[in-house]
């Protein structure tokens, strides 16, 4: 390999046990230099021991950590060539923007005047130039998170670690945020470990997202492949919004399978590759924007499965509304409600249909029970 | 009983007066005490004389003030003197104390904590004399041993130092440790990111965010060691500090002359304490 | 992998020099000024003279105190005095500091605040003078009521029992009052206002949601007034004159004048079980302990 093609980041089988708990269980991942790298997962799912690890402030139980393909196992926190966001940015409160900014910087010694140039050079770059003399308080908090992300980047760190930095500020900065993240990552061209518990900010911002879960990465690929092709219950479940049931097999021809709901539903679905057989336990994820609504059954003709039922709840949420469909047994379905206005006169008790191709099930074996 | 809540307007005003009345009964003896001391007298009683300054500036016998006043300004150099070793001495314990308890997890740390609040609870009496016996143990062991005079340990000025900074790291050890507390430590995990080492983190986020605290913690500790009487009382040797000496006067038959020092004495807290207010706002 | 290993030593040792330098002064402190000497207090305690620099170990000392009546007469004057003192003191400032802590607002409460305050920033010794001059025969208020007509001659209201109190209670007023504005400005002010909404009423609500939320304060105010009361030397001497019989006294006479400091130890240890007594005994019967109340 040669060093242009070398992984910015390698993570070998790392595993960190705390006591007799496994926080993070044999996870292996590398990221190519210049990309976008997320790690996605619920609290306590291991990701901020991942990130801790990389940045030093844990030792791996066993495992190595690559960066630039040489292990920094060894390499105390302060002198490894990575530097990281803090989840609430960590700015230091005693001191200004530029001080904040320069920190690093004077502790490698660097003269002052060379320090104050690149702080102005970093400055302009994030877009915020001549706020070095306000402090750390009189900033709002997109302006906060770009000086946290600029004290790093002065050092120009082979990967910056960011710690779910967006998770406190308000739904419309997070939105911003998203996008500038982005356009600041591209504009470093540096490699971005991004770790968050919220799947929109991974989906939109990542070249390559890993799915974790109890210590494990459950998937990774690219946010597509995740959304449209979930390796695991747990991914299906976790990516994107779906409509779970649980049932048995009853027929199995090539990868269509059909399954007998525990409320007596038949679905159709797939399983590719996941071997299931007839009478296995097995759970049926579909979206609810893969479900068609309908006033009449002919409409759903071309669909292969189709259920009868009346609208129990209407979820409006402008493009993202979404009805609640309860067929004859009771059981409710989320479907995603059409804005193209024919059923705007949509109403609760109203009797619908729904259908979606049976390509759009996505099986998996049931774990347990 | 709130203020939002409607109350009868004689009962407020009840409680209002009691509240007026407590004000009263802390203020009276400061206030007299402040105002004697331009009483043109040689007692510090009624009836009143006339104003006069002489309390403070007067340089001929009967009035001389505190000014001209030579063991009351040497009292009050030993006093200082005492209050900036004391404070020093607490302060940096005080700040290793708190480091100690809130960055360990060791055994015996419970045990020692509650060691560290005991001195709060003893009596500055006793504390007084349990030093004093004891340093007097080891000067006479010392001495029997290889003839050897400790005078440090003999009552006097270090003895004096040591009594009032055992139980003044208390009270700095408590205050620091309240703002470490409340510090946040990704901040230093954050500085070791950017390239610090364990050291440079502690000496360039900790402590400036600590150093309030810190500078708090020596102004009380220095009013606390001022004021202190009970343990210095029993360790005192013969430089007195200024509580001391106005006792030994105040015994013989009291002049307005200390009551100007008094009047000093206020001044000088209320500035200090005021620094100190001004100081805890700004950062 | 063995330099790993090395890795994990390393840090672990630069972590045991830590907690080592950062003990070294808390132990130092520690046992040379507060746990060996009062060890060394309790020993001279049970060493009885026999003769020139000949001594023998007994509890002769304890004996003598136990059997003289005024010394434990005054032992026990010392020790009701200063519950009667914290207890007033408790009285007086609870109803205080409510009304800072509940009643005003903003610049008003912090000025209210650090008034209270300020009495504390001058010497015990100045503060106790202020009351020799308001209280003596020569003082303001005799000369006062001599003014106004309600007395006949010079009164003389100093050196008795009430003088001490009001001195015992005026100079420990602080330490009441800080603990309790804190613990009852944590108390929200919706706690009392859903109280009022439940249908209670103002003593109810005192009995019921004030005061127990209060209890922390109270505790580490009373134990402070208590400790602060009992070891008093100033106030008692000052206020009370020569014969005003206060435990304090007896230690330092035993120790400066007399010089009997195996007598002046078993007074002094005494006092330290009593302070300490009654401190657990009233932790006890609170439920709180001395890291919560004083840390």
């Amino acid at each position: 390999m040669t060093a242009s093609t070398l992984p910015d980041l390698e993570c070998d089988c790392l595993t960190k046990h705390f006591g007799a708990s496994v926080a993070v269980d044999d996870v292996s991942f590398s990221v190519p230099a210049g990309s976008f790298f997320s790690v996605l997962g619920p609290s306590g799912c291991g990701k901020t021991t991942i990130m801790r690890m990389i940045a030093g402030f844990l030792e791996p139980t066993s495992g190595d950590i690559r960066i630039k393909g040489r292990s920094v196992l060894d390499v105390p926190p302060n002198k490894r060539p990575v530097n990281m966001v803090f989840q609430h940015l960590a700015l230091f409160p005693m001191m200004n923007i530029a001080d904040n900014i320069g920190y690093g910087l004077r502790r490698k010694g660097m003269a002052k005047g060379e320090i104050a140039r690149k702080v102005d050079e970093v400055l302009d770059r994030i877009g915020l130039p001549g706020i070095g003399t306000r402090r750390v308080d009189e900033l709002s908090g997109g302006q906060k998170q770009r000086v946290a992300i600029a004290r790093c980047m002065v050092l120009e760190p082979d990967v910056l670690l960011l710690d779910e930095p967006l998770g406190a500020l308000d739904l419309k900065l997070r939105e911003h945020m998203k996008i500038e993240l982005k356009a600041l990552q591209a504009a470093f061209d540096t490699t971005f470990v991004y770790i968050t518990h919220d799947q929109s900010e991974a989906l939109v911002m990542s070249d390559q997202i890993a799915v974790m879960n109890t210590g494990r990465f459950e998937q990774m690929g690219t946010a597509r492949d995740l959304y449209y092709r979930p390796q695991t219950a747990f991914v299906a479940g976790f990516v994107g919004d779906a409509n779970r049931w649980q049932g048995r097999v009853i027929r199995a021809e090539g990868e269509a399978l059909e399954i007998k709901t525990d409320g007596g539903l038949i679905l159709r679905g797939v399983g590719p590759g996941r071997g299931l057989g007839i009478g296995d336990k097995a759970e049926v994820f579909v979206r609810p924007e893969a479900i068609r609504l309908a006033e009449n059954t002919a409409q759903l003709s071309h669909f292969d499965t189709q259920i009868s039922g009346h609208v129990s709840t209407i979820l409006f949420n402008g493009a993202a509304s979404r009805v609640i469909v309860a067929d004859a047994s009771g059981a409710e379905i989320e479907v995603t409600l059409p804005q193209s206005g024919e059923f705007a006169h949509l109403s609760r008790g109203m009797t619908v249909h729904i259908g979606w191709s049976g390509e759009q099930g996505n099986c998996f074996a049931a774990q347990g029970r | 009983m709130i203020p939002t809540i409607p109350q009868n307007p004689l009962i407020r005003v009840a409680y209002g007066a009691y509240v007026a009345l407590f004000f009263l009964y802390l203020a009276l003896p400061l206030t007299v005490v402040a105002v004697f001391a331009f009483n043109d007298s040689q007692f510090p009683s009624l009836p009143w004389e006339g104003f006069t300054l002489g309390w403070f500036f007067g340089s001929e016998r009967p009035v001389i003030g505190v000014f001209h006043e030579d063991p009351i300004l040497r009292a009050i150099g030993t006093s200082v003197t005492i209050g900036l070793a004391v404070s020093t001495l607490s302060v940096a314990v005080g700040t290793t104390n708190a480091f100690l308890f809130n960055r360990y997890q060791f055994r015996g740390r419970g045990l020692l904590y509650v060691l560290m609040l005991l001195p709060l609870v003893i009596p500055g009496i006793v504390l007084g004399i349990s030093i004093l016996v004891f340093s007097s143990t080891l000067a006479n062991s010392a001495w029997d041993a290889a003839e050897i005079d400790l005078q440090a340990l003999r009552p006097g000025l270090v003895l004096v130092i040591l009594g009032q900074f055992s139980f003044v790291t208390t009270i700095a050890t408590l205050v620091i440790a309240a703002r470490l507390q409340k510090f946040d430590r990704t901040l230093e995990e954050a500085a070791l990111n950017l390239g610090a080492n364990h050291l440079t983190a502690v000496r360039t986020i900790t402590l400036p965010y600590l150093a309030p605290a810190m500078i708090g913690a020596f102004v009380v500790s220095f009013l606390m060691s001022f004021e202190n009487f009970n343990t210095t009382l029993m360790l005192v040797g013969s430089d007195s500090p200024l509580t001391i000496a106005m006792f030994d006067r105040l015994k013989l038959g009291s002049t307005p002359l200390l009551n100007a020092v008094s009047l000093l004495l206020m001044l000088g807290s209320s500035v200090l304490a005021l620094l100190m207010i001004a100081f805890q706002r700004r950062s | 992998m063995l330099c790993r290993a090395g890795a994990v030593t390393r840090m672990r040792a630069g972590q045991k020099l830590g907690l080592i330098l950062l003990l070294t002064p808390l132990l130092l402190w520690l046992s040379l000024l507060i746990i060996i000497p009062h060890i060394d207090l309790f020993l001279l305690s049970l060493r009885e003279r026999v003769g020139v620099r000949q001594y023998e170990t007994s509890l002769a000392n304890y004996t003598t105190i136990l059997t003289e009546p005024l010394y434990m007469v005054t032992f026990a004057r010392t020790a009701i005095m200063s519950i009667l003192a914290t207890a007033l003191t408790l009285l007086i400032a609870f109803p205080v500091s409510y009304y800072i802590a509940k009643m005003v607002r903003g610049r008003a409460r912090s000025v209210l605040f650090l008034m209270c305050l300020i009495p504390f920033w001058v010497s015990e010794l100045v503060r106790t003078f202020g009351w020799m001059i308001l209280l003596r025969e020569s003082g303001v208020i005799s000369g006062l009521l001599q003014w106004a007509g309600l007395a006949a001659g010079p009164v003389e209201m100093l050196y008795n029992d009430a003088s001490i109190m009001v001195g015992l209670v005026y100079t420990s007023m602080l330490f009441m009052v800080v603990p309790l504005v804190t613990t009852l400005d944590s108390l929200d002010d919706a706690v009392i206002e859903a109280g009022y909404d439940l249908g209670g009423s103002g003593p109810s609500i005192l009995r019921e949601i004030v005061i127990p939320h209060a209890v922390p304060g109270i505790v580490s105010g009373s134990i402070v007034v208590f400790m602060l009361s009992l070891g008093n030397y100033l106030t008692p001497t000052m206020l009370g004159g020569k014969d005003s019989l206060w435990f304090t006294q007896m230690i330092y006479s035993q120790f400066i004048v007399r010089f009997n400091w195996e007598l002046g130890a078993a007074f002094g240890f005494m006092l330290l079980v009593l302070s300490s007594l009654i401190v657990w005994v009233v932790l006890r019967m609170t439920g709180q302990t001395l890291e919560k109340t004083m840390g």
